[in-house]
């Protein structure tokens, strides 16, 4: 029996922008339904990875690779054009940042139906229906009539909550999500996180999830990459890496986040970047 | 516990006019206690910055009276409020937001011994101490702010906080912009802090793992009011209001 495809492979990718090295011969996959976390602090690379995985580097990037399979489509040889084609159909983004994947001066409905008609995936009249279905699947409260509200009408999370029905509207195999609850209160998180794993479990998509947050990793993710300094330095199954790190940043990071079980007040881990731990080989663990 | 160094009674504070008038702060009570740290902990736009603000009078309260060290310091003015603000000061969530660009970082660390009319020799000496106070080194006094990593400039906002010797540091969400392994310095940082000079804290922050961690005590606010007070580990382990159960449950916890 033939496994199903992935809907994301990177192989040995390495970015560079000029002598700077962003991405360092990367390997990340996603199998259907899956959500995979990439956890990185800032500069690590984390995000260049979204972008490539959404054909979203600038043009400045030189991108290499042996494999980059994004959706079903080889996109090693894309033309803007060619991305344009999968972009918001096969393969969506959920940015941070709700309001700046919004536009303000249009009704939120208008916004979703947007997407299905630029890519021909329905009428306007099934654009209309399919608007307000997944608006109801994300859980938007009273949706028919949030249909005609503006962005500003909304709450922080309500508004990321149509950002990840436009995610979904198309019914695309892969959602890459780049910090998505980062901008959010707690209790809201919280929920925006069980409406990805929803999502997930409805649609069967997988998801690409960037975040520096361990915790939200852990509560989300079915595998983890850990990236330091452009470099995959461990991989593995999200509850194995949390809880048995392998490799020395893994284990420093973990160590400098205050967390139940760390004495209140007593000294946290320092990560120094002397200690080039990017260096050390990688502990990758092969997913099943 | 002797006489708390910071007290708040009754605080009020609403802004808008008539029916778009919007309660920020409902009547809120606190003490802080010499060498402690009070947590508050708290979601976006439930008051806890307007409660910093008020405590370093940069905003007068509409109603109740905040008490410094057993004076009341709700309305002080001029050479009086001069000589209180040494005894207290902020640290901010961004530190480019106490840091001039244009100015050399020594230059923008001077600037609250210069506002106490401190001379220029002491000020000199005072900048280079507490640059190694903060783990820095004393000779990049000299550069400006954007040679720093975002750790290193919230350091030099510490430094700025702490070069005339205060009593008292309100800390508003301090590490929320950094990375946690960046976090992780600045807290060690704060606690070595607090201990070597009996320092009074008042950490607010939305992230309670990390004000589990710092604080001794913790309040809890929500609509302008403090839900529930109590010893940090008490706190979390039996929390008494529903909001402090519903935050807590909402924090993703690392798989133990």
């Amino acid at each position: 029996m033939n496994p199903a495809p992935d809907v994301l492979e990177l192989r040995d990718l390495s970015i560079r922008y000029g002598a700077t090295t962003a991405v360092d011969r990367v390997d990340v996959r996603v199998g259907r339904g899956e959500i995979v976390g990439v956890i990185g602090e800032s500069g690590s690379g984390k995000s260049t990875i979204a972008l490539a995985a959404q054909g979203l580097l600038p043009t400045a990037a030189d991108v290499e690779a042996s494999v980059l399979t994004v959706a079903g489509h080889d996109v090693l040889d894309f033309s803007e054009r060619d991305w344009c084609a999968i972009r918001g159909k096969d393969t969506t983004m959920v940015f941070q940042e709700p309001m700046s994947a919004l536009n303000p001066c249009q009704r939120i409905g208008r916004q979703i139906e947007e997407v299905l008609l630029l890519h021909g995936v329905s009428d306007r009249a099934g654009a209309r229906t399919r608007a307000l279905e997944v608006l109801r699947q994300v859980h938007m409260p009273d949706a028919e009539r949030r249909l005609r509200y503006y962005p500003h009408q909304l709450s922080g999370g309500q508004r990321q909550r149509v950002v990840i029905a436009m995610a979904l509207a198309a019914r695309p195999s892969l959602i890459v999500a780049d910090e998505p609850t980062t901008a959010l209160d707690v209790t809201v998180q919280a929920q925006i996180l069980q409406l990805l794993r929803e999502a997930r479990d409805a649609t069967g998509a997988g998801v690409l999830f960037i975040s520096h947050d361990l915790g939200v990793i852990g509560q989300v993710c079915d595998r983890v990459y850990v990236v330091y300094r452009g470099r995959v330095v461990e991989s593995g199954p999200s509850h194995r890496v949390l809880t048995d790190p392998r490799h020395p940043y893994t284990t420093a990071l973990l160590r400098s986040i205050p967390r139940p079980g760390v004495a209140p007040r007593t000294p946290l881990a320092v990560i120094s970047p002397e200690d080039h731990l990017e260096d050390v080989a990688p502990v990758l663990e092969v997913a099943s | 516990m002797s006489a708390p160094l910071l007290a708040v009674h009754d605080v009020r504070q609403g802004f808008g006019h008539g029916t778009g008038r919007f309660t920020a702060l409902d009547g809120v009570g606190l003490e802080v206690a010499r060498g402690e740290t009070l947590g508050l902990v708290g979601e976006s736009g439930c008051g806890k910055s307007t409660l910093a603000r008020a405590i370093m009078l940069m905003q007068r309260p509409d109603g109740g009276r905040i008490e410094f060290d057993g004076r009341d310091v709700t309305n002080l003015r001029g050479p009086a409020l001069r000589r209180h603000r040494r005894r207290v000061q902020m640290v901010f969530q961004d530190p480019n937001d106490s840091l001039d660009p244009r100015f050399a970082v020594g230059r923008s660390i001077a600037e609250p011994l210069r506002a106490q009319r401190v001379p220029g020799s002491e000020i000199r000496r005072r900048v280079a101490e507490v640059l190694v106070e903060v783990g820095l080194s004393a000779d990049v006094a000299g550069r400006a702010p954007h040679e720093f990593s975002g750790g290193q400039r919230q350091r030099i906002a510490i430094a700025r906080a702490m070069v005339v010797r205060p009593e008292f540091l309100v800390l508003d969400e301090p590490t929320s912009a950094l990375d946690v392994s960046v976090q992780a310095q600045i807290l060690n940082l704060l606690v070595r802090l607090q201990d070597e000079h009996r320092l009074s804290y008042l950490f607010v922050s939305h992230d309670l793992a990390v004000v589990h961690h710092l604080a001794h005590r913790i309040s809890v606010m929500r609509a302008g009011r403090i839900v529930e007070t109590g010893p940090a580990p008490q706190l979390v382990a039996e929390p008494r209001h529903e909001y402090t159960r519903t935050l807590l449950a909402a924090v993703p916890h690392l798989p133990v």
